[in-house]
């Protein structure tokens, strides 16, 4: 009882009345989506020049929902985004939980362990818009019916890349791998993205040195002994690094044995958005962001807006807040979301994976835009990205 | 034997030497070059590269064919060319970005979408001043008005909406939802059909002009290129209402619609990302922008072929053509 009051209490702080335990989607004139966010838990960038803000996603999320509002208003629709911040695997399984009672859709901005969490408690007809796991496995054997993803796969960052260098016919690559479980899955990735576009890893080496504070006076001179002792190897045209973490990457560029380009997770990186991109009107959401959140729209702001505007395109498309409605018009053959980046965007039926392109962005300016226009497909171009129908060991229901 | 040539064939001879030379100059905004390329179209030859101001999108012509204007997105403002002298010679105010913009049949105004600033401006030409804005849905751009100027159509890009202004009081009349992300609006000649493209869905709608009802809806589907390449953008409606022609941008195809049967007649290749369209004077060529191959193509409309590409700036963006 006690939770179904505070559900009650969350919905009606966002304008949202609802008895307890009656769904709030039962008022015909009202969209609910629900929006669960972890704050990272704060590793200390490299680099002094990385934002770490607290309210990363939630801030996408937000303006998404105005934009969703804005045609609303025309049609007689009103949109409610129910956030819930949370702290760990425990609270976010509480708040889908507890959700689950007033909308049929929730937008995960979670990390891998709390998103596992969320997902055991899901209620029956409940769909989770995952906008943060990269993880491969989640859309292979760990895929399940009641889950859709709006962030790319590591798959498919990798192969964005890979189809990059490939057309600049940079086919030799050295990888140097950091030490956490996600920098291995990233490896793997680009392993595969490797042997899909015809490049060669020439060796693989693994990043020992410790973190260390990026503050520390003269800690320049530490890293300009360390780096070309991790990164000799045979000849290679490009430097792959996997540091998903951003604990050493940026202290690469500059510093390699070779004098070869950085590429990966920092330097050349191949990303769902990043605050270079101004690209097909890419510029005026740029701007509505800044002006809504004082900051850069980051990958989690952007996968967070695309996931509630892919639930508010299906609300106003079909005209209707049936949870069916949306969610087989939206998972449809017809659906098409815009989302500034070329081409319009639809959920590949055999793993609920949003395709789209990938952007390959420098530090400050935008290189390039995967899929590569030399990289063709029976189908739709950007199924060359991650895993296609026939690579796929997702057996939805 | 003069005295016995029949008269047809002494007036096809004549309207053949008038078609050899052609009077028409053609305009076209380099968006990545910040300038205007113009192309004499007797020789399609580029005669002269104007530098504006930076972004240069929206081009139009004043309805004496005098004027050339050009909306800047990122100096918030409209380059005024003489089309005498090819020279700019003063510049207009507008709304934050204004990208497309159309002129009402009077001459008096310039309807301007400011794609920054979710409104529509209403610029009075001859005062130099904006006398209103009105507020629309997110991301204006595409801008039409009545040959009566009795109404003007705005297109929000991510509201997906046709908005209708009437033009006298200034007032939104309608929003109807179209379909995604629409770029570019037209009204028939007649005044009775509202065409609006969709760039991410790759589809033209028809309008009713009175009721705002949606009357056709029509897909292309040029022969082996992946949907997401179909994205239509610019449209251009013959006089009498026949024939239309709409921009397919990255499959680098324009689609010839029959205009009263809304039916896909063919395609035609043109070069890479095709944007925007315009009729020479005489209704007999289209001029494409083809943003990505730095070139416009020539569509000879009695011959129905592509007939010429030729280069200019980077990123070709807008065309028009004046006699």
């Amino acid at each position: 009882m006690w939770l179904r009051w505070s559900i009650v209490a969350v919905t009606c702080l966002v304008g949202v009345s609802a008895e307890a335990g009656e769904p709030v989607a039962a008022n015909p004139q009202s969209v609910v989506i629900g929006f669960v966010t972890e704050h990272q838990h704060h590793t200390q960038s490299a680099s002094p020049l990385d934002v770490n803000a607290d309210d990363e996603g939630l801030q996408g999320a937000r303006l998404a929902l105005s934009d969703n509002a804005t045609t609303g208003r025309f049609t007689g629709q009103a949109f409610v985004l129910a956030e819930r911040v949370v702290s760990d695997p425990q609270s976010a399984a509480d708040a889908v939980r507890q959700l689950g009672d007033a909308t049929a859709f929730i937008v995960a901005d979670l990390p891998s362990d709390a998103l596992q969490a969320a997902l055991g408690a899901l209620s029956d007809g409940v769909t989770v818009l995952n906008t943060r796991v990269t993880d491969d496995q989640l859309r292979n054997e760990g895929c399940r019916g009641s889950l859709l993803h709006v962030a790319p796969s590591r798959a498919m960052t990798a192969d964005a890349l890979a189809q990059y260098l490939a057309v600049k016919r940079w086919n030799r690559w050295l990888l140097v791998i950091g030490r956490h479980p996600e920098d291995e899955l990233y490896s793997a990735a680009i392993r595969r993205a490797a042997a899909r576009f015809g490049a060669r890893i020439v060796a693989e080496r693994r990043w020992t040195f410790e973190a260390g504070n990026p503050h520390a006076d003269t800690g320049h001179v530490n890293l300009q002994a360390e780096v070309p002792a991790a990164t000799r190897g045979p000849d290679h045209d490009v430097l792959i690094v996997a540091d998903e973490a951003d604990e050493f990457g940026d202290s690469l560029p500059y510093r390699t044995a070779a004098p070869r380009p950085v590429a990966g997770t920092e330097g050349l990186i191949a990303t769902a958005w990043s605050p270079v991109q101004e690209q097909w009107g890419a510029l005026q959401l740029q701007s509505r962001f800044h002006k809504q959140a004082r900051r850069a729209m980051t990958s989690r702001d952007y996968t967070a807006w695309l996931a509630v505007r892919a639930l508010g395109e299906a609300a106003l498309r079909t005209q209707s807040n049936d949870a069916h409605t949306i969610l087989s018009f939206m998972t449809g053959k017809n659906f098409r979301l815009a989302g500034f980046k070329g081409e319009s965007m639809s959920f590949r039926p055999w793993d609920g994976q949003l395709r789209q392109p990938v952007l390959i962005a420098g530090p400050r300016m935008l290189v390039s835009v995967s899929p590569q226009p030399e990289f063709l497909h029976e189908g739709s171009n950007l199924d060359s990205l991650g895993f296609d129908a026939a690579d796929s060991k997702c057996r939805r229901p | 034997m003069i005295k016995a040539m029949p008269l047809a064939t002494l007036m096809a001879a004549v309207v053949l030497a008038a078609a050899d030379a052609r009077a028409e100059t053609i305009f076209v905004s380099n968006e990545q070059d910040n300038t205007v390329s113009v192309i004499d179209g007797g020789t399609l030859a580029v005669a002269a590269t104007i530098a504006v101001g930076r972004r240069p999108r929206g081009i139009e012509a004043s309805g004496d064919g005098k004027t050339i204007y050009v909306a800047l997105g990122d100096d918030d403002r409209i380059d005024v060319i003489d089309v005498a002298s090819r020279k700019v010679t003063g510049n207009l105010p507008s709304g934050p970005d204004p990208e497309r913009f159309t002129v009402s049949p009077d001459g008096a105004r310039l309807y301007i979408a400011n794609e920054d600033d979710n409104t529509v401006s209403v610029l009075d030409i001859a005062g130099r001043k904006i006398t209103a804005d009105i507020a629309v849905g997110i991301e204006p751009e595409g801008m039409a008005v009545s040959p009566d100027g009795a109404f003007v159509v705005c297109t929000s890009e991510t509201t997906s909406m046709a908005h209708f202004i009437d033009s006298k009081t200034l007032e939104l009349i309608d929003n109807v939802l179209v379909d995604t992300r629409p770029r570019v609006a037209q009204v028939t000649r007649d005044g009775k059909h509202v065409w609006i493209t969709s760039e991410l869905r790759g589809t033209a709608s028809v309008l009713d002009a009175r009721s705002h009802a949606i009357l056709a809806h029509i897909d292309f589907a040029p022969p082996g290129v992946p949907l997401e390449l179909v994205q239509a953008v610019g449209v251009a409606i013959a006089r009498d209402g026949e024939r239309a022609f709409v921009a397919l941008g990255p499959s680098a195809r324009v689609a010839e619609i029959d205009a009263r049967q809304f039916k896909v007649l063919r395609y035609h290749l043109v070069g890479q990302r095709v944007w925007n369209l315009a009729f020479s004077p005489d209704g007999k060529r289209l001029y494409t922008t083809n943003g990505s191959s730095n070139d416009i193509s020539v569509l000879d409309l009695e011959s129905d072929r592509v007939v010429k590409s030729l280069g200019v700036g980077r990123s070709p963006w807008g065309v028009v053509s004046v006699p």
